[in-house]
């Protein structure tokens, strides 16, 4: 008898996810308000469907998906971070009288591609995840139709992650032939067994080059600041919070279950991705005058971070993975939500960074809050992204990798600067013309809430947090 | 101890006061700051007065595991317990001597301030190496901001250098601090201080130190950030920067560098006396020919670190117990200085030594304080910074002869622009209409300097207060660090003993 219980959170999301589309389509564009707030509930049960769920129930349906802590601590992040995205897009689309209800079903089959990706312990339900995924998200990226740049991020977004995704199949098929299977299990054991083959290194390399176009590592991130800056800014939001972390986390047990016995093999290429995403996110948003493109550049770096982390390897490396994460969340959903409040006195949205300029005198709680964002996500202190960095550094330097730690380290230094930049123009350059009001105070109350979990009050949370990220690394190996 | 968690409150009341300025109008928000920063004194004396030298190393203890390997963790010694004396008892002047020359954002100044000196006190009371990390250098926000947005005309570029020097001197002790976690399997500052590192590994560590607190102090040729910060910040801000933020660095050799890795220290001993030379004697001659007045009194605040770090890196009680009291001195002294040319830029709105001359004819009771303090800063006896002076030299002497002979070049450097900087301000003939019309000091500036001048008094005449604290401790510092101490060329056959003894 099939056992359904492990697979509840996607079983809600699916089959709620295609009753709403029904809903859609008979109450057209009335029901939109309805539906998102209706998705937004679906993704919060799911969410506590979660708490029910064994914490180590192993592999199921034949080695397809593992329900173990490690894949429900991600769909703890992902859920809520979608039902985010969701509420960010109120008062946004209804300018443009684009608000179909769509856009929330769209983040409901996301969010099931995604819980696959990070439950998947095969290649086959690895590549059905991220392709559910990838695909609501290339709609996504290009949902305001009417603008250029949205379909154009669209139709970019959708050629190189077509063209990732073959990579990534071929990957998959040269371990696949190698190995004769496609199960994590089976691959650590044929990679286990002496010397890996040249195809199977091929099939490795293909698989990580893959995976490193969705998390947009350098040097396969091109087309993040593109996408990014073209795509309306709620779903900007979406895609640089859920999506990275099941893509993150999806890496993390690629790299640490399937392919632990070649970390030899993957580390360097880890490490070497890490310190290029680092160094190049922090060098190249120096000179962008736009905020998005700005934090695309930043989530670039961020990549880099986690994946110091990943290179740890091990439980420790995982457990930091997943505790930066769960801080990055956070940091990346309030700067944007920040952005999505940058109106004119029309409510048009603005980007450009320079209409920042002295918001601290004009918006003073506004201004603080941004400025916490971007003290976070450079990880100085006292600010909690400082600890998410403190964790994964420690990682690495467990692992004996002291000296990419100091070149990661050092990355942080340069990174410091853009961020700083903001802060700058906020607090010390002279007031330009004053935002507009947006009245969306549940946006305000998630802007708050995101802004004290990375204050220094998240230190609170550190003990719980750690135990937490520690059980569920562990439930991988 | 009676139970209540005295520096948890000493460090959380500025933190709230600084939190209410935020939603309050300019005058109540001074006033909060003004009363939070009295209260800290009073908490400060109280904790000054319940010190016992005699007692156990660490005192008013507060261990609360915060897990994740991080936990909140305080406690003094006397080491810690001066400094935080000398930091309560500057900030209520800083509050004061911003009153009226800060018109802008007021409430969100004094909340930067106020949070200036919560982290400030945090980073002399932790216990925790990653508690200490944080303070230090989330000490650098309130900064930032403090030069960035109420500092002069370069202010933009002065607050960068400021923020990214320091942070990149800071991230590599973070990670030697990862490393020293990892080996040692605890973030216990004291358990630390006891642990011995790897000879080899200690010398890595101690670069890494280094370069943190080399950053702050600073030492050449990591000080080129000081001069800007000083020049660009306002007044309260220098008074603070000098004050408090460079005895950071000081702190952090005597609490970290010394006991932690004292091979390590004891192998590069050469390398900090070179520094420290070099910066004695070119720093002192840059400041000889500076213009702005409060650029000298910087570049003479690197050249005063020099002889700590002389004092420091002897590694003797004298020169220790010197170092120790230079710092308190140098921080009263030159803070007081920067109130000093505050007073003036207030009147005349110019830094420029040559828009002045001839002050004590006009300004008679400026006249007065400027002396004391710039003989406290050049050391003369019966002030606080002869003291300070004198014993570190000793110390250097035992360690090397041409090491002292070095330093003292410098006290007879610092005599000199010292000197001709008051003789350049305060006497001569008077050559501007409006500097020669300046009223004297009002009645709230002699409120901001005579207690400074009480201070440099009290302790160049009777500096067993400020001794007597820290002796127990430098005597467990030199247990520790006896073996590495470097005796080089003393000179006199005696010294030897006498510095072993």
């Amino acid at each position: 008898m099939i056992r359904f219980a492990p697979i509840l959170p996607e079983l809600i999301l699916s089959i709620g996810g295609t009753i709403l589309m029904m809903v859609a389509a008979f109450a057209g564009r009335r029901g939109s308000g309805l539906t998102s707030w209706l998705a937004v509930a679906l993704l919060l049960i799911a969410t506590l469907a979660l708490i029910g769920a064994p914490s180590h129930a192993g592999p199921v349906f034949e080695g397809l998906i593992a329900a173990d802590l490690f894949a429900s601590f991600g769909k703890a992040i992902m859920f809520p971070a979608a039902a985010v995205a969701i509420i960010a897009a109120h008062g946004w689309f209804e300018r443009e009288t684009e608000h179909s209800s769509e856009y929330a079903v769209l983040i409901l089959f996301s969010a099931v591609g995604m819980s696959v990706m990070v439950s998947a312990t095969s290649l086959i339900s690895l590549y059905v995840g991220l392709e559910l995924q990838s695909l609501a998200a290339y709609v996504l990226a290009s949902y305001r139709r009417s603008d250029e740049r949205s379909a154009e991020a669209g139709l970019k977004y959708f050629v190189l992650g077509a063209l990732a995704s073959g990579i990534l199949l071929y990957g998959i098929s040269l371990l696949y032939g190698f190995t004769g299977t496609t199960n994590f299990t089976g691959i650590a054991s044929a990679f286990a067994r002496g010397t890996p083959s040249l195809g199977l290194l091929f099939g490795l390399v293909f698989l990580l080059a893959g995976l490193a176009f969705k998390i947009s590592a350098v040097p396969f991130h091109m087309w993040t600041p593109d996408v990014y800056e073209g795509a309306p800014t709620p779903v900007t939001a979406f895609f640089a919070s859920a999506p990275k972390v099941a893509a993150v986390l999806l890496a993390t047990r690629v790299c640490l279950d399937a392919l632990a016995p070649a970390t030899d093999a993957w580390r360097q290429i880890v490490i070497f991705a890490a310190l290029a995403s680092i160094f190049l996110g922090a060098i190249a948003a120096y000179g962008q005058t736009n905020i998005k493109r700005l934090l695309a550049y930043s989530s670039i770096n961020n990549v880099g971070f986690v994946l110091i982390g990943v290179a740890g390897a091990g439980v420790a490396g995982a457990s930091s993975v997943l505790f930066y994460m769960a801080v990055y969340v956070p940091m990346t959903l309030g700067a944007f939500l920040c952005v999505l409040w940058m109106r004119d006195a029309d409510g048009a949205p603005l980007e450009n960074i320079e209409s920042l300029s002295g918001l601290s005198q004009t918006r003073p709680a506004f201004a603080a809050a941004f400025a916490v964002f971007m003290f976070s996500l450079a990880g100085i202190p006292p600010f909690f992204g400082f600890w998410a960095k403190l964790v994964v550094f420690t990682a690495a330097v467990r692992a004996g990798l002291l000296p990419f730690a100091v070149a990661g380290i050092i990355g942080t230094v340069v990174g410091a600067y853009y961020y700083l930049k903001i802060v700058k123009i906020m607090y010390m350059d002279e007031p330009a013309a004053p935002y507009g009001r947006v009245r969306q105070p549940v946006q305000g109350g998630l802007i708050l809430l995101s802004a004290l979990a990375v204050s220094p009050l998240g230190y609170l949370l550190i003990g719980a947090l750690q135990t937490l990220t520690d059980k569920a690394a562990e439930s991988i190996f | 101890m009676n139970g209540l968690p005295l520096l948890t409150i000493l460090i959380g009341l500025p933190l709230i006061a600084g939190l209410l300025c935020l939603f309050v109008k300019a005058n109540a928000a001074r006033w909060i700051a003004l009363v939070a920063t009295l209260a800290d004194l009073v908490l400060g004396s109280y904790l000054w007065a319940l010190y016992d030298p005699a007692g156990a190393q660490w005192q008013f203890v507060e261990h609360k595991d915060l897990g994740g390997g991080v936990a909140w963790a305080l406690g003094v010694d006397g080491i810690a317990v001066v400094l935080i004396m000398l930091s309560v008892f500057l900030m209520p002047i800083c509050i004061g001597a911003s009153w009226r020359s800060i018109e802008k954002r007021v409430p969100e100044y004094m909340a930067a301030f106020l949070l200036m000196e919560s982290l400030m006190l945090g980073v002399f009371a932790a216990q925790d190496l990653f508690l200490f990390y944080i303070f230090f250098e989330g000490g650098l926000i309130p900064m930032y901001l403090i030069i960035g947005i109420w500092g002069g005309a370069e202010r933009i570029k002065a607050s960068y250098k400021f923020f990214l020097y320091t942070l990149f001197g800071s991230v590599l002790m973070l990670i030697a601090m990862l490393y020293m976690v990892a080996t040692a399997h605890t973030t216990f500052i004291p358990a630390l201080m006891a642990y011995n590192f790897p000879v080899d590994a200690q010398n890595w560590l101690f670069l890494a130190f280094l370069a943190s607190f080399a950053v702050k102090l600073p030492m050449w040729p990591v000080h080129t950030w000081l001069p800007d910060a000083h020049v660009q910040a306002p007044t309260a801000g220098s008074v603070i920067l000098a004050g408090v933020l460079l005895k950071l660095g000081g702190y952090g050799f005597i609490r970290f560098s010394l006991p932690m890795f004292p091979d390590g220290s004891a192998m590069f001993v050469p390398l900090v006396f070179v520094l420290s030379g070099i910066a004695v004697v070119y720093t002192s001659l840059v400041a000889l020919v500076q213009r702005d007045m409060k650029k000298l009194i910087a570049y003479s605040s690197v050249a005063h670190m020099a002889f700590v770090t002389f004092g420091l890196f002897a590694m003797n009680r004298q020169g220790i117990e010197g170092a120790m009291i230079l710092m308190l001195s140098h921080g009263l002294a030159s803070g007081a200085l920067f109130l000093i040319v505050g007073v003036v830029y207030d009147r005349l709105h110019t830094r420029e030594i040559a828009r002045y001359g001839g002050l004590a004819d006009n300004m008679p009771g400026y006249a007065l304080l400027f002396m004391v303090f710039t003989m406290a800063s050049v050391g003369l006896p019966g002030t606080s910074g002869f003291v300070g002076e004198f014993l570190s030299s000793i110390g250097t002497y035992h360690a090397s002869t041409w090491a002292a002979v070095v330093a003292t070049t410098g006290i007879i450097l610092g005599a000199a622009y010292m000197l001709w900087l008051y003789w350049r301000i305060c006497f001569g003939t008077q050559r501007n209409a409006d500097a020669a019309a300046m009223a004297d000091l009002s009645v709230r500036e002699w409120w901001l300097l005579a207690p400074i001048a009480a201070a440099v008094f009290w302790m160049g005449v009777y500096p067993e207060s400020f001794l007597r604290p820290i002796r127990a401790d430098v005597g467990r510092l030199l247990v520790r660090i006896d073996r590495a101490a470097p005796h080089y060329d003393a000179g006199l056959s005696g010294a030897k003993a006498e510095a072993r003894r």
